[in-house]
């Protein structure tokens, strides 16, 4: 896989941007590279990227999140911290965008750095299960609000399009012809697929990151529920 | 079979209210339940409905009123500190016997208190909140699922019975992201004869108000509302059984809780212990039939989000002639499956007091 200096993470909120990031996180940090992440979503303080704190620092990511996420005074206020990933052109920088046109307006922040340097990848994070992305038309709606907003054009697509634990290759596969469609409609390649690990194993033919999801402990035992596809 | 989709609890809220007919949402945003103010911002417009952001919780509320008097379908949504202001309303609401669906998608209190999940709104959506005798329907979902179905179900009982429906929900599954399917739906239509339509000078016209002045008149209305109430505490409580055959450690939780709960009643059941789960599923009316069929109980535990407030529903209904202990976390914290465990273990070997 060929890694731009630069990843952006954006899509409608609920596609799966978070879990996506920390695992491209991880899998950067796994080839030796120096990696940072900065938490950029402003709009949803549940479910978000210092969640997964603890393994990313354990694998050497360095994270940039608002002061005080994860805390009941979490502001929408980005840190200083976070123009590191855009100058420190030694590092890789992954962002993670807060969900639709809204988590989006924080990026503008930083868009004519990014376009300066010119070494980004911007990808559009797509679950056509979400009710709000069903039909192409509807996701590039939201592609078309989200790039006014940043003030930066999608480069790529990843399709994460899954039905959380009820997941099957199946559920994947079915959407190659909307994803597909998307891209003819937009010009903008699907670079990746993406699966909860377990899925990803039983998929051949696909270029498919797997994704490790954080589990939660109110998961059902009895639906087989292991990880919450959760969250922007 | 219909569609699966991958939804949030609070989508699935705005999407269900959407299918039940509803056509006016009138609201102000609050964290953790933005989501079904969005969802019907997005939506409404191009269904012909109405989306409206009100000034305040207070104006909203009020805009609820006065549509729900015209005979529509209407709701609105907050979090715990959003239903607290909107509490006059929810009174002049039930003393004007007029339907409505509130959702409260609860966080942590008192006061401003946090942004995470809680439910220590357990007594003022049960026992009250505004002022005066009055109640209201509490539907608590424990899956994004229920967040559909029990959203529906909620008008329909609030239109049947001409009082407001609460959906007691919590942060986790406001925001959870779970796979669910619409059925097709049945809706059930009332007649409204008593909506202010407009009399077309065909038929007299019609007041919806909540002041009487005459003392007898308004004891009169409070007696046949009570009727209606015991009614409802009849026929419309809804709970689920898990284990409690011959369950002697009856854990009893609702919404997210339940859930923690279930895999800790799973847990003890594979060591032995004759555990069990009662979740309630009305609030009010408080499935208290649950309880006396409950034979084979000697313990009862209460695990909540909250310093403990359902723990005395459980107590009267259970006639506090069984030990009833709490299993708690407050403030925004869950407990864990190993700290309900815990405490059914404790009570396993009749150590609850």
């Amino acid at each position: 896989m060929n890694h731009k200096r630069l990843t952006l993470f954006a899509g409608h909120y609920g596609s799966g941007k978070t879990n996506i990031a920390v695992n491209y996180a991880l899998l950067l940090a796994s080839e030796g590279k120096r990696v940072c992440i900065a938490d950029l979503d402003i709009v949803n303080p549940y479910f978000r990227t210092k969640d997964s704190e603890g393994e990313l620092v354990a694998a050497g990511v360095h994270l940039v999140s608002p002061a005080y996420a994860n805390s009941n005074v979490d502001l929408p206020a980005l840190p200083a911290e976070s123009y590191r990933l855009i100058q420190d052109r030694s590092t890789y920088g992954i962002m993670d965008i807060g969900g639709d046109d809204r988590g989006a307006y924080a990026l503008g922040r930083y868009a004519e750095a990014i376009r300066e340097e010119n070494n980004y990848r911007m990808a559009f994070v797509l679950n056509c299960y979400r009710p709000l992305t069903a039909t192409v038309e509807d996701a590039i709606g939201i592609m078309r609000e989200i790039e006014a907003a940043a003030g930066l054009k999608f480069t790529c697509i990843v399709n994460n399009s899954n039905l959380g634990p009820e997941t099957t290759p199946e559920t994947l596969l079915a959407t190659q012809d909307f994803a597909s469609r998307l891209s003819r409609e937009t010009g903008l390649e699907i670079w990746l697929y993406t699966a909860e690990e377990r899925v990803a194993e039983e998929i051949s033919g696909l270029p498919v990151l797997p994704l490790r999801l954080q589990s939660k402990f109110f998961d059902l035992p009895s639906s087989g529920l292991h990880g919450l596809n959760g969250g922007s | 079979m219909a569609e699966r989709i991958l939804m949030k609890g609070n989508e699935a809220i705005a999407e269900a209210a959407i299918r039940a007919g509803c056509r006016h949402y009138f609201g102000y945003p609050i964290t953790p339940q933005t989501e079904i103010a969005a969802y019907m911002a997005k939506k409404m417009p191009k269904i012909g409905g109405v989306f409206l952001q009100a000034e305040s919780e207070i104006a909203s509320i009020n805009m609820v009123y006065g549509a729900a008097a015209a005979g529509f379908r209407v709701m609105t949504s907050s979090s715990s500190p959003g239903i607290s202001l909107k509490a006059e309303g929810l009174s002049y609401i039930a003393g004007s016997d007029v339907p409505a669906l509130v959702v409260n998608v609860q966080r942590g209190g008192p006061g401003l208190g946090g942004i995470q999940p809680s439910q220590s709104d357990y007594f003022q959506a049960t026992k009250g909140g505004g002022h005066g005798d009055y109640r209201m329907i509490v539907l608590a979902p424990a899956s994004v699922q229920e967040m559909a179905s029990l959203t529906i179900k909620g008008f329909d009982l609030a239109d049947k019975y001409r009082m407001t429906s609460m959906i007691l929900a919590d942060g986790t599954i406001g925001q959870m992201m779970e796979p669910i399917t619409f059925e097709d739906t049945e809706i059930t239509t009332y007649d409204k004869p008593w909506a202010l339509t407009g009399t077309e000078c065909r038929r007299p016209h019609n007041v919806v108000n909540s002041l009487y002045l005459k003392p007898e008149e308004l004891e009169r209305k409070n007696f046949e509302r009570y009727e209606k109430y015991a009614e409802i505490e009849k026929n419309e409580a809804m709970w689920e059984d898990y284990m409690m055959d011959d369950a002697e450690i009856v854990v009893v939780a609702f919404g997210i809780a339940s859930r923690v709960a279930k895999n800790a009643v799973a847990t003890a059941r594979k060591e032995g212990i004759k555990a069990g789960l009662i979740r309630p599923i009305t609030l009010w009316p408080f499935p208290n039939a649950a309880f006396e069929a409950a034979v084979s109980a000697r313990a009862f535990i209460s695990v909540e989000l909250s310093m403990g407030q359902m723990i005395e529903d459980v107590r009267l209904a259970t006639k506090c002639d069984k030990p009833v202990t709490l299993c708690n976390r407050a403030g925004g914290m869950i407990p864990s499956p190993d700290e309900v465990l815990t405490a059914i273990r404790t009570a396993w070997k009749g150590e609850a007091k």
